[in-house]
């Protein structure tokens, strides 16, 4: 092994905190995820990004529900929020709308998002709620030991599918839109710096966006499906993402060997809760 | 339109539910989220007309679990919330209601209690949610719970629940059924400045020095808002004072505990009764919301015939008074419960009595009300 140059060794010596150590919470630490779990290169783009978007720290407000990725919000040195299983987004929606200089963030899981809290996620949509959705999809409930879940591709293995789950998954960027999401993208957790890109595109606009992170879970479901390790998933990943800016949703299903279409798939603006609000109640009331 | 819209002072004709959407309003509520049920209904269509006239939001959300969740957001986005209720919907905001509780948010939650199981009776009355609000969370915790007998007093209540979210940090219930909600009667709004509203307790700490679950001898801890600076974490777990999770049973010890001697510790300073004809009582009747206001006319029928019986209405039913009723087992030979199930309160009457004294209930499956006769008759068979 080659010896670092004399000026890296010196930077490594001087550095003795994280680099991010003013967003997280290093009293935390160490965090409760697996090696080779995507949620950490995740959270290092989401905080990369946050910092460039030059959004005030105090401005910012995470909401999680429950599960692996619930955990982000108790990491996050931001307001944050845990709150029950898939409830996240009606938490959020009452903490934006009472608090409007708020940027309002969910970070949670498939399973949170669209199983258990699916009547929220399409409702929020419909509204165009002013909250960024991040869904950390690793096709599988984690915590809890790797059960199938909403985004568990047909016949793949889970503790609670043993012979290969036999209900069809949801597509989540297809879901998002057909419900009236305004910003749309998929990455994997290879692609650090356009899911960074992505989420710094997305944290300042309007409306209900939903960016799905695709992530490994080499404890539960990778080891269920004999996937490998996290770094043969990033392999995978590489060798399988197809990036297709404004792809048609509707391709964008994911099965157990195919391939994984990345990219932004919608960009639009369309009025949201809060000005329909506030359009309507002028009209009718007057005044302010 | 704004704030000068907020306070309807005067005398006007209303339902209990429109008297509650009032009482919220005069509160300084600010948000409502909720999803139409009946009899419920029409405090949501109340709010929806009258909070957009001094600036606040009125949701109505896909479900009772997002309502009660989109209350609690709005608690720690600054704002004065509420949502409202009856039977099924009850049912899914208990979830939620725990969240509340552990989460220590100041909000009101309205049952206008319908008869059940299930769908039941969706028009009529009941009051068979009383045990529910104590105990259909999961976990243990302690509940304010007020159970209002006419429009007026809904209207008060409302208010007075708001306050006590406030002075306590927590969510409080107004429990009321569905012959208040839907009567109408003569109510009087008083003027703003004869309001007493409990403001929020914002801590005067700095960011860094605040812990959101610090509490002194009251066990009552202050609050904060989420953009202020202060980076809270809050969550539904168990967790230790500054809101990180503790999975340990010393941590739980210590939250649940403290949830309970927050309420438990203060319950005299927040229960509230009615004591009519109690000097010289020897039975007792027990009663709360549309079923005191029949057990008052069977009081009144038995006290012709010669019976010393008296009332504990109860205002506040959580925490329950068990002090009073201990020490008036001491000295009275029986109790009457009346209400709209088939023994809630009454379970709690006869665990305080402990035998000292008879215990009687008078049932009902709720859609009615109780005869006033059939009251006579157990209060008649309780002096026996």
């Amino acid at each position: 092994m080659t010896k670092p140059a004399a000026h890296l060794e010196t930077a490594i010596v001087e550095q003795d905190t994280h680099p991010m150590a003013d967003l997280l919470r290093m009293d935390r630490m160490p965090h409760i995820w697996c090696s080779g779990c995507g949620l950490g290169t995740g959270l290092t783009c989401f905080i990369m990004a946050l910092k460039e978007t030059g959004i005030p720290e105090d401005k910012v407000a995470v909401v999680s529900g429950i599960g692996c990725t619930g955990r982000v919000a108790g990491y996050l040195n931001l307001d944050s929020f845990h709150t029950t299983h898939g409830r996240g987004i009606p938490f959020a929606t009452g903490l934006a709308l009472a608090n409007p200089d708020l940027r309002v963030v969910v970070y949670s899981g498939d399973g949170d998002l669209v199983a258990i809290g699916g009547n929220h996620f399409i409702h929020s949509a419909r509204r165009n709620m002013d909250l960024l959705v991040i869904c950390v999809n690793n096709f599988t409930y984690g915590m809890t030991g790797g059960q199938a879940g909403p985004t568990t591709p047909i016949s793949a293995k889970a503790s609670t599918a043993p012979y290969g789950s036999y209900d069809y998954p949801f597509n989540i960027p297809y879901l998002a839109i057909a419900s009236g999401a305004t910003y749309v993208a998929r990455w994997t957790s290879l692609h650090m710096r356009r899911l960074k890109n992505s989420m710094r595109e997305a944290l300042p606009k309007k409306g209900f966006r939903v960016i799905e992170i695709i992530c490994p879970c080499p404890t539960a479901f990778a080891r269920k499906n004999r996937l490998g390790s996290g770094l043969d998933l990033m392999k995978h990943y590489h060798d399988n993402s197809i990036i297709k800016h404004g792809a048609d949703p509707r391709e964008a299903d994911i099965d157990m060997n195919g391939k994984v279409v990345c990219g932004t798939f919608l960009d639009i603006e369309r009025p949201t809760f809060r000005d329909f609000q506030t359009e309507n109640i002028a009209t009718q009331l007057g005044g302010e | 339109m704004g704030e000068e819209r907020r306070v309807l002072t005067g005398e006007h004709f209303l339902t209990g539910d429109h008297a509650c959407a009032e009482g919220g309003m005069a509160a300084g509520c600010m948000f409502f989220g909720g999803y139409p049920i009946t009899p419920s209904t029409e405090i949501a269509e109340r709010m929806s007309l009258r909070l957009p006239e001094v600036g606040g939001i009125f949701i109505q959300m896909e479900d009772e679990m997002a309502s009660m969740n989109s209350i609690l957001g709005a608690a720690w986005g600054g704002w004065k919330s509420m949502t409202c209720t009856s039977g099924p919907g009850f049912s899914l905001m208990m979830e939620n209601l725990g969240l509340g509780i552990v989460l220590e948010t100041p909000t009101v939650l309205v049952n206008i209690q319908r008869g059940g199981p299930s769908t039941g009776l969706p028009t009529l009355s009941g009051q068979a949610d009383m045990m529910q609000a104590k105990w259909g969370s999961h976990g243990d915790y302690e509940v304010i719970a007020l159970a209002p007998n006419s429009p007026q007093e809904i209207f008060d209540h409302t208010i007075k629940a708001f306050n006590l979210a406030e002075q306590y940090r927590t969510p409080v219930l107004v429990m009321s059924d569905e012959s208040v909600g839907h009567m109408t009667e003569k109510v009087v709004i008083p003027p703003r400045e004869e309001l007493k509203l409990v403001p929020r307790n914002y801590t005067k700490k700095k960011p860094g020095e605040y812990l959101p679950f610090e509490c002194g001898e009251d066990e009552i801890p202050e609050m904060v808002k989420a953009g202020d600076g202060y980076k809270i974490h809050i969550t539904g777990l168990t967790h230790d004072k500054r809101g990180y999770p503790d999975i340990s049973a010393e941590a739980q010890d210590w939250m649940v505990r403290h949830l309970m001697n927050k309420i438990q510790k203060n319950k005299k300073k927040i229960i509230e009764v009615e004591k009519i004809n109690m000097d010289d009582a020897e039975v007792v009747v027990v009663s709360y919301g549309i079923s005191s206001r029949v057990a008052h006319r069977g009081m009144d029928l038995a006290r012709k015939t010669g019976v010393k019986v008296g009332m504990l209405r109860l205002i506040t039913v959580w925490p329950f008074p068990d002090y009073m009723i201990k020490e008036l087992a001491e000295r009275v030979k029986a109790f009457v419960t009346v209400e709209l199930n088939f023994g809630q309160i009454a379970l709690e009457v006869e665990r305080h009595v402990a035998g000292k004294a008879k215990c009687y209930l008078v049932p009902h499956a709720g859609g009615d009300a109780h005869k006033p006769e059939d009251i006579a008759e157990a209060i008649k068979e309780a002096a026996k």
